[in-house]
């Protein structure tokens, strides 16, 4: 039996002692004897998270990152559990894939692995893949993520046989045919900068279809990365004409903005790309009144050279699973805009509710996925001391709370500062 | 600079009073260009690399010509497409001719803001020959000195741009230094070339060509790229030739004294007349040899002192 003493449970200044035993939660403060201690140091204690939307780039593009160092970075981030995409080298759309990542994960005893798979064969866009072998082999969702979803009506027959097997379909929504080759959010700053801008009725249209093939099916449909004001309310009115939709929003799409290029650095470009201010403030206000249904990092690493290439060259993607929660609660959570319940909501039970997943839970019982976070303790941003492989990130130097300590996955520590 | 300005990126944070400095030393240089022998000492011992990683001539010829006619040994870097596809770094490149202990960069890029990252890479005095769409300091310097040998100052002037503003270097680089130094810029086109965003104090956006050309001191024609068709910009060069072109019925709006510009390569005939760019109006051959003087006065803005 562990016994981890000394830690607070949300809302509370009272230290106390979790127990957990064969992977599960035992109980609060009991009187029996630990066989281990591990001291919390006053730490907060919450179940630990959940990401839904990882680029781990194994197989094929380890060089960026790979399942050890991804799976590292996100039990540094405090993640239990990890949905990773499927956009890798080959794709993952054959069963074997999947089995031979969850193996893989499971020796190296970091955060769980749930790996998404691809909804079509090589992601093309064409024909399905074989999604009930794929889930029979272990994949969590399908979704073409890293590309669009162009054909309306493969997306539809995809979302109708995954609800059949009890899956859910996420998308990257924008319209490749609007978005063109725009490198940042097409606006004010696109044009003084002369870069090729990508429209915010790129992600909003896209949406909007995709909301009505919901609609129409039936079919549970996640959309993933929202990052427009426009795209969010359709998503606000879809739910209330009964949409079987449901959202993720990305911390960056939250903190940074499409001013942030100004300096013309490759490591702000991101897909969909940073928006404006309002968009950020409409992000927040999804967040708040239930809109959006979970926070997720599209932690996408890429090497330093990739990123020190032109903006037309470098590739899209930030690396952000080590910094989120720290980034939400200082940003959000220490300025009174957010309660931290709700934060922690956005981390866990709102990702296993997209994915009708067991809600995470402290009490007696519930799979032992904790986290320690230290809310008192400012630390800046270190790119250097990452886990993940990308050692770059746009809070390079910034002074945050709320690091985690230790990540237990199943009862077993999968990260300890 | 004096101002401590080490770069010419585009002209955020510029001064007028530096602009002012650059233009009064072009008079100077231009004197130099006058002289039997073409040369002086400035730049003796200096090394400036023109790293060109898009394809041009006359803007190269015109700063290596420039370099060496102040002393300055230059680097020449051409980076075929291919060079490109090789998948090195720009910082790699950059840092492979900074081995070479180059004193400045002159940097051409298909990408906009790459001159700002070899700046930043290199650690050396940067001057952008045109990244992307951004900025093309030095041509919006040259349009300026030209403005002011005709009419003797920029402040007041009306100065109207047609054509592809979307995708222009030149247009931006325009609207940013002739708006500071007072003008008033007009910025005109076919709205899928024209974005509305880049209207300021000082710098109008219209697609009315006539409204536009109304009392023009002087009227910029841009070159039509003829990759913009594929893109779904136009639909035809021949519409755009019958709705944009630069010719003498259109510059009857324009004051009498009114000139007419053009960045070069022109496509004859599609954005501008070829007998109005032939014509008594036309300053495009004496944009050219004052780019030279203009850029001597850059490089010597710049990089005199830097021994």
């Amino acid at each position: 039996m562990l016994e981890i003493k000394n830690v607070k449970r949300v809302g509370s200044d009272q230290l106390e002692s979790l127990f957990i035993a064969e992977g599960k939660i035992k109980g609060w403060n009991l009187s029996e004897a630990a066989t281990e201690t591990i001291d919390g140091k006053g730490a907060t204690v919450a179940p630990a998270l959940i990401e839904l939307h990882a680029h781990l780039r194994e197989p094929g593009q380890e060089q960026k990152e790979d399942l050890a160092s991804g799976l590292a970075a996100a039990a540094a981030g405090g993640y239990g559990t990890v949905v990773s995409m499927p956009n890798t080298s080959p794709v993952v759309d054959e069963p074997g894939i999947v089995a031979t990542l969850i193996q893989k994960a499971e020796k190296l005893g970091f955060a769980r692995l749930k790996p998404a798979a691809a909804l079509t064969r090589g992601q093309k866009g064409e024909t399905l893949a074989d999604l009930a072998a794929l889930k029979e082999a272990g994949a969590s969702m399908f979704t073409d993520d890293g590309r669009t979803n162009e054909n309306a009506n493969v997306l539809r027959r995809g979302m109708e046989y995954a609800s059949g097997l009890g899956l859910l379909v996420s998308v990257h929504a924008e319209d490749a045919t609007l978005r063109q080759d725009g490198v940042m959010n097409e606006g004010v700053v696109s044009h003084e900068l002369g870069l090729p801008g990508n429209p915010a009725a790129a992600e909003a249209a896209r949406v909007a279809r995709d909301v009505e093939i919901a609609l129409l099916t039936g079919a549970r449909l996640h959309i993933q990365h929202l990052s427009t004001a426009r795209a969010l309310e359709i998503v606000r009115q879809g739910k209330k004409a009964g949409a079987p939709v449901t959202c993720e929003v990305c911390p960056h799409h939250l903190t940074l903005t499409d001013e942030s290029l100004r300096g013309f650095d490759a490591m702000y470009k991101v897909a969909p790309p940073l928006r404006t201010q309002q968009d950020a403030e409409a992000l927040l206000e999804g967040l708040l009144d239930g809109t959006v249904d979970c926070l997720a990092t599209d932690h996408a690493p890429h090497t330093q050279a990739e990123k020190e290439k032109d903006l037309l060259e470098a590739p899209f993607g930030i690396p952000s699973i080590e910094v989120a929660f720290p980034l939400m609660y200082t940003r959000f959570v220490k300025t009174g805009k957010i309660s931290l319940e709700k934060v922690l909501d956005l981390f866990t039970v709102g990702c296993a509710k997209v994915m009708n997943w067991e809600t995470p839970s402290l009490e007696a019982g519930s799979v032992a996925d904790v986290v320690l976070l230290d809310l008192d303790q400012a630390r800046a941003v270190d790119p250097k001391t990452f886990k993940s492989k990308a050692k770059f990130s746009p809070w390079a130097g910034e002074e945050l709370y709320g690091w985690p300590t230790l990540t237990l996955v199943a009862g077993k520590v999968a990260f300890q500062n | 600079m004096g101002n401590g300005v080490k770069h010419l990126l585009d002209f955020q944070g510029w001064t007028v009073e530096a602009i002012e400095g650059i233009l009064e030393t072009a008079d100077v240089m231009k004197e130099v260009l006058e002289r039997p022998v073409k040369k002086v000492p400035a730049l003796q011992g200096i090394t400036v690399c023109t790293a060109f990683f898009e394809n041009s001539t006359r803007t190269r010829t015109s700063f290596e010509l420039a370099a060496r006619r102040m002393s300055a040994d230059v680097l020449t870097f051409a980076a075929g497409a291919s060079s490109l596809s090789k998948g090195e770094s720009l910082r790699d490149t950059i840092e492979t001719l900074n081995a070479y202990k180059v004193d400045a960069f002159i940097v051409r890029h298909h990408a906009s803001g790459a001159a700002h990252q070899v700046a930043r890479f290199s650690g050396k005095s940067t001057i952008n020959a045109g990244d992307g769409r951004r900025a093309h300091p030095t041509q919006a310097l040259l349009d300026a000195y030209t403005m002011l040998k005709e009419f003797g100052k920029l402040e007041g002037l009306k100065v109207t741009i047609i054509g592809d503003i979307l995708h222009s270097r030149v247009a931006r680089s325009n609207a940013e230094l002739l708006s500071l130094m007072g003008a008033q810029v007009t910025l005109c086109g076919p709205a899928t070339l024209l974005p509305r965003e880049l209207a300021r104090d000082n710098v109008k956006v219209t697609t009315d060509i006539q409204e536009a050309v109304t009392g023009a001191d002087v009227v910029m024609a841009l070159r039509l790229q003829q990759e913009r068709m594929n893109g779904g910009f136009l639909p035809s060069m021949s519409e755009y030739a019958l709705t944009y072109q630069v010719n003498e019925s259109l510059l009857e709006r324009a004051k009498d004294h009114a000139i007419v510009l053009h960045p070069g390569p022109m496509n004859r005939d599609l954005e501008i007349s070829g007998s109005l760019a032939d014509s008594a109006r036309s300053r495009i051959i004496a944009q050219v040899e004052y780019g030279q003087a203009v850029r001597m006065s850059v490089l010597y803005h710049l990089l005199v002192g830097k021994k």
